[in-house]
């Protein structure tokens, strides 16, 4: 073998690329050419220093939320009202115009220009559920463990999530997250059924007696809200309904089992 | 969005880390990752499976050669892709007084960035690709869009253009 020839298997070996018939040959040379033996260790050391001390740049957190917002503005039919720049606009609108109003009849009351609080809130829920698969932040305490979750969240909420995994069952836990929903600290318990991820948030349950659980969709997720005594829950995932339903009713009953 | 989020999502770190080394600062390449993960949205249905990485890095990587073509057209000189270059030499080795590896032990951190920043983009990505990011000849082939032959050419010649700038480096010079 040429040394020529060498060099090029050299280069291929240290990419771990080189084939047993091109090993082989290799071998042969090398123990042939004290020259090429020393260039291979030669390579061989700069490639570790350059694994060892080259920059690894990785994606900042704003860029991840930034195309996070920027996809799902792109997925949103344009029809459906939305937080982007326009959707502000059209609420500056109404609002100026429902003002305008309000200074011609005092009669009138400025709340109706607010969008409904709850619309609000799943807007919010659903943002949060996508950001959380978008930063790759689907969990502050990523653990199967129901005992590991659930004591992570004292004094962290003034709240106690129940937490249960629910593996078994075919919802495995997958660990807890703080989150933020109407400027307040929430409990987000994290499920996966198969490859979907579940976000269930806990918040306290501020609309008197138990309601059954209602479903909506928002962006092409499914939302599921229930209570239960002092606790409002929401599930937000890319399941089908029918699986979330599954899942909320089996997520119910070893709360209910449990107090 | 579901299956963009599986294909695209995990790799935003080594989209990054390339648009970060072709543009060298930080601010262009979000701009351009964020430009590339739009087109990427748009096109998913362009996407028939096969190594999600190396399809969302060819979209990357287009993007960082428009901008650079916009922004530094100076820096893209093109290289001819035959191995005459790269073909064994007499390496200056026998006649520096250093033994190769004894200088390489003085390449610190901040030298070895530079001297990979200074590199042509055509060979600058490459050694990231593989150096850095750990991508096989095939994936490279591919997000480089030329023959795995092409990539073994250009790494080889990368590789030895990364050396001798290092060897003509006055830190190397001085030792």
């Amino acid at each position: 073998m040429q040394c020529s020839e060498a060099r090029r298997l050299i280069g291929a070996r240290i990419d771990g690329e080189l084939d047993a018939a091109g090993e082989a040959a290799l071998a042969a040379h090398l123990a042939d050419c004290a020259e090429c033996a020393r260039h291979l260790v030669e390579q061989q050391e700069w490639h570790a220093a350059i694994k060892r001390n080259a920059a690894r740049y990785t994606a900042p957190d704003a860029l991840r939320q930034r195309l996070a917002a920027a996809v799902a503005d792109a997925e949103r039919p344009p029809s459906t009202p939305s937080r982007s720049r326009a959707g502000e606009w059209r609420q500056w609108a109404i609002a100026a115009s429902v003002l305008l109003a309000v200074v011609l009849s005092s009669s009138l009351t400025a709340y109706v220009t607010r969008p409904n609080a709850d619309d609000r809130l799943v807007q919010e829920l659903v943002s949060d559920h996508v950001r959380s698969l978008m930063a790759d932040h689907l969990t502050d305490v990523a653990s199967s463990d129901q005992h590991t979750v659930k004591p992570w969240f004292h004094g962290r909420l003034d709240l106690a999530p129940p937490v249960d995994d629910l593996a078994a069952e075919g919802f495995p836990l997958v660990g807890g997250r703080l989150d933020y929903v109407e400027q307040r600290p929430v409990a987000a318990l994290v499920y996966r059924h198969a490859e979907h991820p579940i976000n269930v948030f806990v918040l306290p349950n501020r609309g008197g007696p138990a309601a059954a659980s209602q479903s909506l969709s928002q962006r092409g997720f499914n939302l599921l809200h229930w209570t239960r005594g002092d606790l409002a829950f929401w599930a937000v995932s890319d399941l089908n309904l029918a699986e979330l339903r599954d899942f909320q009713r089996l997520f119910d009953r070893n709360m209910a089992a449990a107090g | 969005m579901r299956r963009f989020e599986a294909i695209a999502v995990p790799h935003m770190d080594a989209a990054f880390n390339l648009a970060r080394w072709l543009t060298r600062n930080e601010h262009d390449a979000e701009d351009v990752v964020q430009e590339a993960y739009l087109r990427a949205f748009k096109f998913i249905d362009g996407y028939r499976g096969g190594d999600a990485r190396a399809w969302i890095l060819t979209i990357v990587r287009r993007s960082c050669f428009t901008w650079l073509a916009r922004n530094r057209p100076f820096e893209l000189i093109a290289i001819a892709d035959d191995d005459a270059e790269e073909r064994f030499a007499a390496t200056p080795d026998t006649e520096t007084p250093d033994p190769e590896t004894e200088l390489l032990r003085r390449l610190d951190e901040s030298t070895l960035n530079e001297l990979i920043e200074a590199l042509p983009p055509l060979f600058r990505e490459i050694v990231i690709l593989r150096e850095i990011e750990e991508l096989s000849y095939k994936e490279i082939a591919e997000i480089l869009e030329v023959p795995i032959g092409t990539v073994m050419s250009r790494l080889a010649r990368a590789r030895q253009r990364l050396q001798e700038s290092w060897r003509r480096h006055p830190v190397a010079r001085i030792g």
